[in-house]
């Protein structure tokens, strides 16, 4: 057996596990006639539980932090985002089907028809209030709450997490400096969240579940939410260690695993590696280059791209400039963080722009 | 003897009224009538009174669309939310009870709990509701996006919860410190070690050496905002009252009310939304 967990330790690595889910995204968006069957959804259930007992049960390593207090309420999130997109695709492809007969989504054929909230309503309520109540007291009554020893400053833990749920935040600390994954990222999801009414101006599919009549707003969104946020948390919670070092799933935490840090920066990259001048010592002539990558990335391409995009201009022209710039820049700055990390895994790049002068690194 | 017994209760039972009786003299008595007024909601007239008489019922519509209410629709998770909020609310009052927010006394206070208090799980109803009212949370907003939910006329609800998913990860982050054991004091370092580099307000930020006044930096490890945030340079003492009176006082009262306005918004913007 532990040659299979071996092997999946080998082959897990930070850009293959992302490289996967990123395949697995595709598929999903891809496949999702076949996968929303109900026959096939049981299987893949069963699948994923079978991959959690078998881990379980075969690696020490895993059991110990999958039955961390902390740690069982991820499997509560897996498993229901698991299930809700199941729903609410499944509702999609039905409703798809249907508007490509020329028929109405099914929510139309109760749509117009007024139930008393009395008792129609506030019975589901009640139920769901009764069920969500007895659900939370037997977990309250089966799992203990963590306390560890008294806070000590004296003692720091390795590795030291974050609350599950900002273990995502936290990852991005591995590619981007705090100013920028801790501050500027979350603001920008904050503000981006927030601006979605604003900038999805297609009129259709309000009020019901379709995927066809929205393509465009639902995939960006979900890659954020399953890509950038899920998975990252799953990352952080299974596989980052000591030093918040990379661990395959069933690998032990060794804590004096060394990890060969020979990131290098674009400014050396070029001055040193390629031009062989030597680093310039004043800094804003040392990161021209980075300014130069950082200033083409935001300002050079998002005309670029709009002129070689058919589909670009389209939404160009039909949301104005104002809300078209807002968006594409939304959308780079959702985009920095998987291009930091490829460039990160294939040329161990280090920071775009470096000037630790004046902590602006990017 | 045992004959007689049984003939008195049968006696007895036979003079005493049906239960269709008493639960009509209770309906029907003054108390009752004072509390309810309205007859059993089991007519048009009666389930519209159910409703608007009654303050918490009546955050609802008197009716509401059939695509709306159902379960495959909506998950109930916007209203799953608001019970574990509700429920959080009231296991966090309890919980105030027995805990002191200082660095002497809070460990122990959450030992105690566990070790003295009879049926003291309350502390754990508050930990695994907190950390699945993050998730319902989510999923409220999944729902909301692939129903289309927020365009028109309900862009700025979805706003108004954005605000709420920050303000429920806040209450949970704000809540992770106060066992102060060392999981509560490494993950809260670990999390606000980010405020010290905010650009412009922290010291170990981007443009913060530009804030000076003649050679003096306004921004320095004693004056930004996480120093302001921690009462200090690290988490201590300062941080704890800080903290808890942010979990306890103040983002709630924050939360009570932006959910006050998302709910009537609901309402405001025609309801849970339907296909046109
Ligand atoms: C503490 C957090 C929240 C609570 C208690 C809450 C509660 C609710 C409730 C009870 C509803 C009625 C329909 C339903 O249950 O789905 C609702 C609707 C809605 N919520 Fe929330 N919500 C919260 C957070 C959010 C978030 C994070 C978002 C989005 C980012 C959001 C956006 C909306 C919108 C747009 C509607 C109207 C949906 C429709 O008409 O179909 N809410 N919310």
């Amino acid at each position: 057996m532990h040659y299979i967990l071996d092997a999946i330790d080998f082959v897990l690595q930070p850009w293959s596990y992302f490289l996967f889910s990123v395949i697995a995204f595709w598929a999903m968006i891809k496949y999702r006639e076949k996968w929303t069957e109900p026959a096939f959804a049981v299987k893949l259930l069963w699948g994923a539980i079978g991959a959690i007992v078998f881990s379980m049960v075969y690696s020490v390593h895993f059991r110990e932090i999958a039955s961390l207090p902390d740690n069982v309420p991820i499997f509560l999130m897996v498993f229901s985002v698991g299930f809700f997109t199941w729903l609410s695709f499944r509702q999609g492809v039905l409703n798809d089907r249907r508007i490509a007969q020329g028929q109405p989504p099914i929510e139309k054929e109760t749509s117009d028809k007024k139930v008393y909230v009395w008792p129609d309503l506030v019975y589901i309520e009640f139920i769901a209030t009764v069920v969500a109540g007895v659900v939370l007291l037997i977990w309250s009554l089966c799992l203990h709450a963590p306390l560890e020893q008294a806070a000590t400053p004296a003692w720091t833990p390795n590795p030291s997490k974050a609350p599950w749920y900002f273990l995502g935040l936290q990852e991005m600390l591995v590619y981007y400096d705090p100013w920028l994954a801790g501050v500027v990222f979350p603001t920008l999801i904050i503000v981006g969240l927030m601006a979605i009414p604003y900038i999805d101006k297609n009129p259709k599919g309000a009020g019901y579940y379709t995927f066809n009549e929205r393509k465009l707003a639902i995939i960006p969104f979900l890659f954020g939410f399953f890509i950038l946020w899920v998975t990252l948390i799953f990352l952080g919670t299974f596989m980052r260690g000591p030093g918040w070092n990379f661990f395959g799933p069933y690998e032990n935490w060794d804590l004096h695993k060394v990890v060969v840090l020979n990131n290098v920066n674009l400014s050396e990259y070029i001055w040193v590696r390629i031009l062989g001048i030597g680093l310039p010592s004043n800094f804003l002539l040392r990161e021209i280059w980075g300014f130069l990558a950082v200033g083409f990335y935001l300002i050079g391409l998002p005309p670029l791209l709009t002129k070689k995009i058919p589909l670009l201009q389209e939404l160009l022209e039909k949301m104005g400039v104002v809300r078209y710039g807002i968006l594409i820049f939304l959308f780079l700055s959702m985009a920095a963080l998987p291009i930091k990390m490829v460039l990160r895994w294939l040329i161990n790049l280090k920071y775009i722009v470096a000037i630790p002068e004046i902590f602006f690194n990017i | 003897m045992l004959d007689k017994l049984k003939k008195k209760i049968d006696e007895i039972f036979a003079q005493s009224p049906s239960p269709e009786a008493v639960k009509k003299a209770i309906a029907e008595g003054q108390v009752w009538k004072s509390i309810f007024r309205h007859g059993y909601p089991d007519t048009p007239r009666n389930r519209v009174m159910a409703v608007l008489s009654n303050v918490f019922l009546h955050l609802h519509p008197v009716k509401a669309r059939h695509s709306g209410v159902k379960m495959s629709y909506t998950w109930c998770m916007g209203g799953l939310s608001f019970f574990l909020f509700l429920n959080l609310t009231v296991t966090g009052i309890l919980l105030m009870f027995y805990y002191r927010p200082t660095a002497e006394y809070a460990y122990y206070d959450i030992v105690a709990l566990r070790e003295h208090v009879p049926l003291g799980i309350m502390r754990e109803i508050h930990r695994w509701g907190a950390h699945a009212m993050v998730i319902a949370v989510w999923l409220h907003m999944f729902r909301v996006f692939m129903t289309g939910s927020y365009k028109p006329p309900r862009e700025f609800n979805w706003v108004i919860g954005v605000i709420l998913l920050v303000i429920t990860l806040l209450l949970s982050f704000t809540g992770y410190l106060l066992p102060w054991d060392q999981l509560a004091m490494w993950a809260i370092t670990v999390g606000t070690n980010m405020a010290r580099a905010t650009p412009f307000m922290g010291y170990e930020g981007p443009g913060a050496s530009m804030i000076q006044i003649g050679g003096v930096h306004l921004v320095n490890g004693g004056s930004d905002i996480h120093f302001a945030l921690l009462g200090g340079h690290f988490v201590s003492e300062a941080t704890l009252i800080r903290f808890y009176v942010l979990h306890c006082v103040v983002v709630p009262i924050v939360a009570a009310t932006l959910m006050a306005i998302h709910f009537w918004r609901v309402r405001k913007d025609g309801g849970i939304s339907g296909p046109l």
